[in-house]
C-alpha cells in the first residue's frame, strides 16, 4: 500500500513538473509540417547524450547530430562540449563552418560550457586557439587566488531581458564545471554574472546566439527551464 | 561564492535502494531510478549512488542503472562500489555518471587515483573513506575496506592527504561508527580532514536532524552533506534542509 500510494505522488509531482516546465510537444504536435527539431552538435567530445536526455525530459524533440543537413533542417542548435577548448575545437572541424553559417544566418544556436567558449574569439588554454568569432571576447584562465575548477553550484544574476531566463527570479544558481572563463568585450551582447571572487561571466546573448557557461542539463528544474526556453526561442523563430 | 551542497546518498542492493544502521540491518528504501529523479526535482544539489553489492554480476547492472538514472536525473552524480579499474570507470563515465568514487582499490592500488584523474580530470574522480573511530588513541581514525568489513592500519588523515596528493578531486568521509544512527555526523572527523587537504570534503554518516547538517558545515568544515536515512523515510526534505541552512547564514542553491 505504502508502495503504490509513493508511486501515485511520484508521478503527479512528475506531471506538475512537466507542466510548468511546459512546453515543445503540444505545439509540435500542432505543427506537423514545421520541424521544431533541436540538434545537439555531436562531435565526440564528453557526455553530450545527457543534453539531449534533458530537452527529451521536458517533451523537446532533440537529435545528436553531426550531420550538415539534418543541422541545417533543425529549428536551433546547440553546441555543448566537455573537453579542453583546443581539443574541442578541432574534434568539431568542418562542422565549425556549418555551424558558423547557421548562426549568421538567423538561427538559433545556443553553447554550452565549452561550446559557449567557442563562440568567441580565442582562447588560451593550452595554447593560442581561434574559436568561431560569433561574439567578441577572450576565453582566459580563471585568475589565481581561488579554488580552480570553478565546480559546483553559483548564484547567477539573471537580467530581466536575457530571453534563456524568463519565468526564472532575478538570482538562481546553476552547476559550473570550468577551469577557464570568457571575458567578452562584445559591447552589443548581454550579460549574465556570478561572483566568484570577481565578476565571472555565467551566460550571453546576442541576437539569435546564446551561450552558458554553467551547464544547464545538469542544473535541475532551472536548468531545464533554460533549455525549454531556448526550445521556445528556436520553435517561435521557426514558424516565421 | 560556491553553494554548499546536500547530496542524498542511495546504496544500491539487488536493483533495490536500502539502509542500514552502521553498515548493517539492511530497509528497503524504494526503486534506485524513481528516487534519484524524486531527489533531482525535489531541489537536490547532487546524488551518490553506491552499488553495495559490487560483485561481478552486479556490475553490469549497475551500468544499465546508471543509463536509466541520466535519462531521468538532471543533477550531476557520482557512482561507486567495487570500482577497481579504469575500464570500468570509463564506463561509468560514459554511461552518463559526472563523477566515480573509489575506496578499496585505491588502498589495494594505489595509481588508480592518479591513472584516473590523468585520464578523467580530477573533478571525476572521488576518494571514498569508510573511517572507524580507534579505540586504543583518542582523536585518531582507521580505514576500512570492502564495505566496511575489513579494518587496515592506515590513518585517515594521512590517507586523505595522500589520496589529494594522487590526484583525487574530492573526498567522500563516511563516519561508520555514525552511520545511520540519526545521532550527528563525526565533525571531529570531519574537520580534521577537511583542515588536512584542499579539495572539498563531503561529510556523511550520522544525519538526523536539520541541525546536523548545519554543525558539519560549521563545526567540521564540510563542503557537503551527504544523508540518506532522514530523505528516504521522508522524515526531512531537501527543501527544508535548503531552507534552515540558509535561514541561519549558509549559501545554498534554494
Amino acid at each position: 500500500m505504502a508502495q503504490i500510494k509513493k508511486k501515485t505522488g511520484f508521478g503527479r509531482h512528475r506531471y506538475v513538473i512537466l507542466h510548468v516546465l511546459g512546453v515543445c510537444k503540444s505545439s509540435a504536435n500542432k505543427n506537423h509540417l514545421l520541424n521544431t527539431m533541436i540538434a545537439v552538435i555531436d562531435y565526440n567530445v564528453g557526455n553530450v547524450k545527457s543534453v539531449c536526455n534533458a530537452f527529451r525530459h521536458i517533451g523537446c524533440e532533440a537529435e545528436l547530430s553531426c550531420d550538415p543537413k539534418r543541422i541545417e533542417e533543425a529549428a536551433g542548435l546547440v553546441l555543448p562540449g566537455v573537453a579542453a577548448f583546443g581539443f574541442a575545437i578541432n574534434a568539431l572541424g568542418d562542422l565549425a563552418e556549418v555551424v558558423k553559417r547557421a548562426a549568421l544566418s538567423g538561427k538559433p544556436i545556443l553553447g554550452i560550457c565549452v561550446g559557449y567558449q567557442m563562440l568567441f574569439d580565442e582562447s588560451y588554454e593550452f595554447g593560442t586557439h581561434k574559436g568561431l568569432g560569433l561574439i567578441s571576447g577572450k576565453v582566459a584562465a580563471i585568475p589565481s587566488g581561488r579554488v580552480i575548477p570553478h565546480m559546483g553550484w553559483n548564484e547567477v544574476a539573471l537580467p530581466r531581458d536575457m530571453k534563456l531566463f524568463t519565468d526564472l527570479p532575478e538570482k538562481k544558481h546553476f552547476y559550473f564545471a570550468h577551469s577557464f572563463y570568457a571575458d567578452v568585450t562584445d559591447e552589443e551582447t548581454r550579460v549574465a554574472y556570478t561572483d566568484y571572487g570577481f565578476e565571472l561571466s555565467a551566460s550571453v546573448q546576442k541576437a539569435n546566439i546564446y551561450g552558458t557557461q554553467f551547464h544547464p542539463e545538469k542544473s535541475g528544474l532551472q536548468g531545464l527551464k533554460v533549455l525549454g526556453n531556448f526550445a521556445k526561442i528556436a520553435q517561435r523563430k521557426a514558424r516565421k | 561564492m560556491l553553494a554548499k551542497r546536500i547530496i542524498p546518498c542511495l546504496d544500491v542492493k539487488d536493483n533495490r535502494v536500502v539502509k542500514g544502521v552502521n553498515f548493517l540491518n539492511l530497509r528497503d528504501a524504494g526503486d534506485p531510478v524513481e528516487l534519484g529523479a524524486r531527489y533531482s526535482d525535489e531541489g537536490a544539489d547532487e546524488l551518490v549512488f553506491l552499488d553495495i553489492t559490487a560483485t561481478i554480476r552486479s556490475r553490469k547492472t549497475i551500468v544499465e542503472l546508471v543509463e536509466k538514472v541520466a535519462e531521468n536525473v538532471f543533477i550531476p552524480f557520482t557512482v561507486g562500489g567495487g570500482i577497481g579499474t579504469i575500464e570500468q570507470m570509463d564506463e561509468l563515465l560514459r554511461s552518463g555518471a559526472e563523477k566515480v568514487s573509489v575506496n578499496t582499490a585505491a588502498v589495494a592500488k594505489s595509481n588508480i587515483l592518479t591513472e584516473g584523474a590523468e585520464r578523467f580530470g580530477a573533478q571525476c574522480v572521488v576518494l571514498a573513506i569508510d573511517a572507524r573511530r580507534r579505540t586504543d588513541i583518542k582523536g585518531k581514525w582507521i580505514v576500512t575496506v570492502k564495505a566496511g568489513t575489513e579494518p587496515t592500519e592506515i590513518d585517515v588523515v594521512e590517507w586523505a592527504q595522500k589520496g589529494e596528493e594522487m590526484g583525487a578531486g574530492e573526498i567522500l568521509l563516511t563516519s561508520m561508527d555514525a552511520d545511520g544512527t540519526l545521532a550527528g555526523y563525526d565533525n571531529e572527523l570531519n574537520k580534521a580532514v577537511s583542515d588536512a587537504v584542499d579539495i572539498p570534503v563531503i561529510a556523511s554518516g550520522g544525519a538526523g536532524k536539520l541541525e546536523h547538517l548545519y554543525d558539519a558545515i560549521v563545526d567540521g568544515d564540510a563542503d557537503a552533506v551527504l544523508m540518506a536515512s532522514i530523505t528516504h523515510f521522508e522524515t526531512i526534505s531537501i527543501r527544508e534542509m535548503k531552507q534552515y541552512l540558509r535561514n541561519r547564514g549558509i549559501a545554498v542553491n534554494l
